[in-house]
């Protein structure tokens, strides 16, 4: 299914204000309908190879695994194939990258985080590891729909700090959990509704850390007509408040509705396409 | 570098430690860490948990309980320059590193809080391993995250600062950034202080006088799916941008381009037959 007409995609990457280089990775495809975003760590480049590996590796096996089997249909679980699919994706390429750390000694200890969509059938199942968000505007309401694997997360998880309290907390840059770093990972992976209308947003922690949630929520109300320039705006926000960190974003608005073709003629249409 | 705590009475320091333990405790027996020997304090007292960077201070149902700048408290996420007050004596809590925010570049890279394993990792970017005394937090990292929040907190397990935690910011870190990165919250505020606050006042039409004090970072102007501009806050002044529709906003007589253009003070906008003046309050 090419949803390039009811999916729009825009992709910004900037190092930021400070840092000498960009750790970030993203991709994204309006007609395949996915979008992956992963940043990296780890020394000299190692960082960069971390995620710039996650986002082809996952971009390339899974669109070809999605030409073959679409990501709607249902497997003997009654789960969507984007899932399993993800799953065993986010594996191997976990596998390749903690492999290179493993074997050559200039990427020892890279890794990466990461936040992938997939949209099918009026939905979207999202993976994630680490603290790179994925963020859902819907009308008025606006708010991330991951939750961080950080320590700060589980640490507002368990009422140790509240939310206020969060913001000046000295420990907002330790993940719990990240892509390449030990043989084996569990991504978070959700499925979730879509509707025409909504805008999504993947990000890496240089923006959400540097512009509050009430500035990204205006930037795409008041620019959501115009998508590449919310992107430039969320990204010159960035910086404009001191660009600490690479920032990166991916934002994809859903224009109309996608239903799967559920009906055998219509699948058989589909497939003459 | 590790947070401390400085302990006076009648403004006489008596002495300086530092928050070297997860579980600092408090109070006039003589097994708290901190004994004060003062019939004012509870034998257990209170106890501070420090976490990695951050230190919590927890009053454990003391007589007289425990005051924070003059506050009683029943838990307290300590910040720097915090005052405790037990009884006559005053604790106070210095923890010198910038809050996240402002400190140097590398400090804040992104680190993976695991469990210990004896592969060396690259200095800058270590991995913090917390070591065999914290299986907790390393069952909590490769378990999938509940969506309830987890009964075992990070508290109790995950707590000591591991050496290349403490450490990690080397000393030749590059120099901070400038002081707007201090604190992303308030950040769009401070950012744009430098410029003074700018006001958009209507010309024509019914609304005619009527102002708006531009003190957000982005203010819409328009009808959506007629014409749209933006008027963005930022800290080398105000730009008006223009999102949707067949016009441009014009400014001073001339459509814009489609780039951001800088407001003048005083510059006559017209958008949607609408004219506006904007110009910085006095």
């Amino acid at each position: 299914m090419d949803l390039s007409q009811v999916l729009q995609v825009v992709l910004r990457t900037d190092p930021g204000m400070v840092r000498g280089h960009n750790e970030d990775s993203v991709w994204a495809d309006g007609a395949l309908g996915m979008a992956i975003l992963a940043d990296g760590m780890g020394g000299y480049n190692a960082g960069e190879v971390a995620s710039g590996m996650a986002t082809t590796l996952l971009s390339t096996e899974l669109g070809r695994l999605f030409a073959e089997t679409p990501p709607y249909r249902l497997d003997a679980a009654g789960q969507p194939y984007a899932r399993s699919a993800l799953a065993a994706e986010i594996a191997k390429a976990n596998g390749a990258i903690f492999q290179s750390a493993q074997s050559q000694p200039q990427y020892a200890g890279m890794g990466t985080t990461l936040v992938a969509a997939v949209f099918y059938d009026n939905r979207l199942m999202v993976a994630h590891i680490g603290d790179s968000r994925l963020y859902r505007q819907r009308g008025e309401s606006f708010g991330p729909i991951t939750r961080d694997h950080s320590l700060l997360q589980e640490q507002l998880d368990s009422g140790l700090i509240t939310p206020e309290e969060a913001k000046l907390s000295h420990n907002k840059n330790l993940v719990t959990r990240a892509l390449g770093i030990e043989a084996a990972v569990e991504p978070e992976i959700r499925d979730f509704d879509v509707l025409p209308g909504d805008i999504y947003l993947l990000c890496s922690d240089g923006l959400n850390d540097m512009v509050s949630d009430e500035d990204i929520s205006a930037t795409l109300t008041s620019m959501g007509a115009n998508l590449e320039l919310a992107g430039d705006q969320l990204i010159q926000m960035a910086n404009d408040n001191g660009g600490r960190d690479n920032v990166s974003v991916i934002l994809v608005k859903v224009l109309g509705a996608f239903p799967a073709p559920h009906g055998w003629w219509e699948q058989f249409l589909a497939w003459l396409k | 570098m590790t947070a401390k705590l400085i302990l006076s009475m009648d403004g006489l320091v008596l002495k300086e430690m530092p928050l070297a333990k997860e579980r600092t405790t408090i109070g006039r027996k003589a097994h708290n860490d901190i004994q004060i020997d003062n019939l004012a304090i509870s034998g257990e007292h209170a106890v501070i948990v420090t976490i990695l960077n951050d230190s919590f201070l927890e009053d454990l149902n003391s007589t007289n309980g425990t005051y924070v700048n003059g506050q009683p408290i029943k838990k307290h996420f300590l910040q720097s320059n915090d005052v405790i007050e037990l009884g006559k004596y005053r604790l106070k809590y210095v923890n010198e590193q910038p809050a996240g925010a402002a400190a140097g570049a590398d400090y804040e890279k992104t680190l993976v809080l695991r469990p210990g394993t004896a592969r060396p990792a690259p200095a800058p970017t270590a991995q913090i391993q917390p070591g065999d005394t914290h299986p907790g937090m390393a069952a909590h990292a490769a378990a999938p995250a509940p969506q309830g929040a987890p009964a075992a907190a990070p508290l109790p397990q995950g707590a000591a600062v591991s050496p290349s935690a403490a450490q990690r910011a080397p000393a030749a870190a590059p120099a901070p950034p400038p002081a707007s990165a201090a604190a992303p919250a308030a950040s769009a505020a401070a950012a744009a202080a430098p410029v003074g606050v700018g006001v958009i006042q209507i010309l024509n039409g019914a609304n005619a006088g009527k102002a708006l004090e531009l003190t957000k970072t982005l203010t819409t102007l328009g009808k959506p799916g007629v014409q749209v501009a933006v008027i963005t806050r930022r800290p080398q002044g105000y730009f008006i941008t223009h999102v949707e529709g067949a016009q441009m906003p014009i400014v001073d007589g001339k459509p814009i381009d489609p780039q951001a253009h800088p407001l003048g003070n005083h510059d006559v906008i017209e958008l949607a037959g609408v004219k506006m003046e904007f110009f910085f309050k006095s």
